[in-house]
């Protein structure tokens, strides 16, 4: 009987082998956007759950801010935002994905650095969003500054730049602190809430949400002021394919030049018909960016049309009626104040 | 039997099982046989006490069981069950398309049925089971991917959810059962080529942690294909598991081999049987029944390990609902949904356990 068992067993292991054995196209060095084209998608490797920049809606489906950068690829590419494929990174494996060719795009919470730059062979576009690091506190404690911390025990996560940022701003300021280091997210702001800590730092947009939803009394707890070190997140690929990377740094641009020249998902189809030679040129109207570029020329009508342009993907992930509210401020237009500067589309 | 131990108990009137004893005496007896028994007896029933009250005050009376907006289960005091209502589509099903879903219940409909039915002494039969599962692994290789009879085609990336761990489960099983048997076999073989092979295989893998064989069938293994050739991710982290299930299930199924008498080994050879027929027929059967117990313990561990395929980005039923309970309106309420994903693993390791432990009535009454 076990005998019996066995065999068809066997069987069925073989027969679930041959169905699952699909081969898939890959991009290796060399031409990403051709494989891309003759893939029919977009690999993009996404953060496997953080809240307004990529995780899984109600629904299962792909939302976030990062997510729209990866739709907004597509759109280029193929004129349909949905040719994307989502590829979920932790933090160990987002690099050697996109070195060995696992995903065209890494649009994951990537802070652009030299060495990354260099040593990890990537090149970043232009960030897409512009961050730091950020320390909530009790407001009972009387904590004003970053000086107050002094001796403080700090919640953290380990092996993120946060971790490093705070060594580098207590020692520049001679204060000393006792890192208490928690992998799990929700564990880590546990441990702040519950009191285990005297601070959490964090990535500073990610602390408004954890005030908003996970403290009892959020008026209770305050972020200090002040900016206390550089993490522009920005989309990376390969070293080594100019066009793709070109590619995808256009596809930036083109969502901060498409808010500055007033060009939004509501009134795309009217701008088309501006007369304004800079509009006429960004929606492909005139000129051949799109060629250029190697993708069709209304490539920039497809991103602002099925995604967005920069704003609108903004508001829809951080904006006011978003959960997890947050303001502009560096992410805000050159022309407002802040850091987006598309550079000309000519 | 019987009559030997009839006779023994009769003459002994001086304790009868049967008799009835008082409640007090019960008591005196077992809970309060001296002060510090007592002590202990007051402290234990007042932390349950405590306990069962806790529970029924957070997980029933003051509950939420069905709202959609987060805020009525923030102002409740108790558990809010709502959370799984509300998430449940992702935490079960993960990625796959929102629309397919249907495809996924029939799946596990199809999967359940077919596994019970081989789980069944009385369907022991070839001419059932090869049939059967001929027509569950095609029709759910085909609810699954699609790309056939009009069903949308579902890339391997975008599975998810429970659907996900019964595969990577069975595929462990499947793949890892008969690869155990083989390197059991072969440390015991006569052949020391065999018994070399099986012995390094073993011990190597045995001696790294599950992540780092992960690693290796993730990142590594590719760099040792041909250019453009690719296999595709989740077969090769279901290959890793189900290696790694199989070098402690070689050294379980061992431990029976070695519990067979030399005579069993002997009388085989008397019989001038080969080999093969020797282990076919007389050893594993027996060898098997031995272990059984620690097979099964080791097969439900398994099944708890296929959440590690978050290292290829898949989402599982835990890492969906990791995932799924970022949502800053509902996240406050991740303890319920871990104890949702909990009582799901619970289900079904607790139905495995129920069935191994009739297996071993069957082997008893002789039945199998």
């Amino acid at each position: 009987m076990i005998k019996t068992k066995v065999v068809g067993l066997s069987i069925m292991a073989s027969l679930m082998l041959g169905v699952a054995g699909a081969p898939m196209a890959r991009a290796g060095s060399g031409d990403t956007l051709a494989a891309v084209k003759a893939r029919g998608e977009v690999l993009c490797g996404v953060h496997p759950a953080r809240h307004g920049f990529a995780a899984p809606d109600s629904l299962g489906k792909w939302s976030g801010f990062e997510v729209d950068f990866c739709h907004a690829i597509a759109a280029a590419v193929f004129g349909d935002a949905s040719k994307v494929r989502f590829v979920a990174l932790s933090s160990q494996q987002r690099f050697p994905a996109i070195q060995s060719g696992e995903v065209d795009v890494l649009a994951r919470n990537v802070t652009a650095t030299l060495s990354r730059d260099t040593a990890l062979g990537l090149n970043f576009a232009p960030p897409v969003f512009y961050t730091g690091t950020g320390f909530l506190v009790r407001k009972d404690d009387g904590i004003a500054k970053i000086e107050d911390l002094d001796g403080a025990a700090i919640c953290m996560a380990p092996g993120s730049t946060t971790e490093r940022n705070v060594a580098q701003i207590f020692a520049a300021r001679g204060l000393t602190y006792t890192p208490v280091v928690i992998e799990n997210n929700k564990q880590l702001v546990d441990a702040y809430v519950t009191g285990r800590c005297d601070a959490l730092t964090k990535d500073k947009a990610a602390l408004p949400g954890v005030r908003a939803f996970d403290t009892e009394d959020p008026s209770a707890h305050i972020m200090l002021p002040g900016i206390y070190s550089k993490e522009p997140l920005a989309m990376a690929v390969r070293q080594g394919d100019d066009n793709w990377y070109d590619l995808v740094k256009w596809v930036t641009y083109a969502t901060f030049n498409a808010e500055e020249l007033g060009v939004s998902q509501d009134n795309v189809d009217e701008m088309k018909n501006s007369e304004d030679p800079d509009v006429q040129a960004l929606l492909g109207v005139i000129g051949d960016n799109g060629a250029k570029l190697g993708v069709d020329n209304g490539w920039v009508y497809a991103i602002v049309k099925q995604v967005g342009n920069y704003k609108d993907i903004y508001m829809r992930h951080f904006g006011p009626y978003s959960p997890v509210a947050l303001d502009r401020d560096q992410n805000a237009l050159w022309t407002e104040g802040g850091l987006l500067y598309g550079f000309p589309m000519q | 039997m019987t009559t030997i131990s009839s006779q023994i108990a009769t003459p002994a009137p001086t304790y009868d099982p049967h008799a009835r004893i008082s409640g007090t005496v019960w008591l005196k007896a077992n809970l309060f046989g001296s002060i510090w028994q007592s002590l202990l007896t007051v402290i234990v029933a007042a932390g349950l006490i405590r306990f069962f009250w806790f529970v029924l005050d957070w997980g029933v009376i003051n509950a939420v069981f069905y709202t959609t907006d987060p805020d009525v289960c923030r102002a409740a005091t108790g558990a809010c069950w709502a959370v799984i209502v509300e998430k449940h589509r992702p935490m079960l099903f993960g990625l796959y398309p929102y629309d397919e879903h249907w495809r996924l219940v029939l799946m596990m409909v199809i999967y359940l049925v077919t596994v019970v039915i081989s789980l069944w002494p009385r369907f022991w039969n070839l001419r059932l089971l090869v049939p059967l599962w001929i027509f569950a692994t095609l029709s759910i290789g085909a609810l699954m991917f699609g790309g056939v009879l009009g069903l949308r085609y579902v890339a391997t990336s975008e599975w998810g959810g429970l659907p996900l761990t019964m595969l990577l489960f069975t595929g462990t099983v499947l793949i890892g059962m008969p690869v155990a048997v083989l390197l059991a076999l072969g440390r015991r073989a006569p052949l020391p080529v065999a018994r070399g092979v099986s012995v390094v295989f073993i011990e190597s893998l045995r001696g790294v942690p599950l992540i780092t064989i992960l690693f290796v069938a993730v990142n590594v293994f590719p760099l040792f294909l041909p250019a453009g050739m690719e296999v595709n991710k989740l077969l090769r982290i279901t290959v890793g598991i189900a290696i790694f299930f199989a070098c402690y299930q070689a050294e379980v199924i061992r431990g029976g081999l070695q519990a067979i008498p030399r005579g069993q080994y002997e009388a085989a050879q008397s019989l001038s049987l080969s080999y093969w027929q020797t282990t076919r027929t007389i050893i594993l059967p027996q060898a098997l029944r031995i272990s059984l117990p620690a097979i099964t313990n080791h097969i439900i561990a398994a099944m708890k390990n296929t959440s590690f395929v978050i290292i290829i980005g898949l989402f599982d039923i835990l890492t969906a609902t990791t995932a799924v309970m970022q949502d800053p309106l509902w996240r406050k309420f991740y303890v319920e949904a871990y104890l949702f994903v909990a009582a799901v693993y619970l289900f079904f390791g607790y139905a495995l356990s129920l069935y191994a432990r009739q297996v071993e009535k069957w082997i008893a009454s002789g039945r199998i």
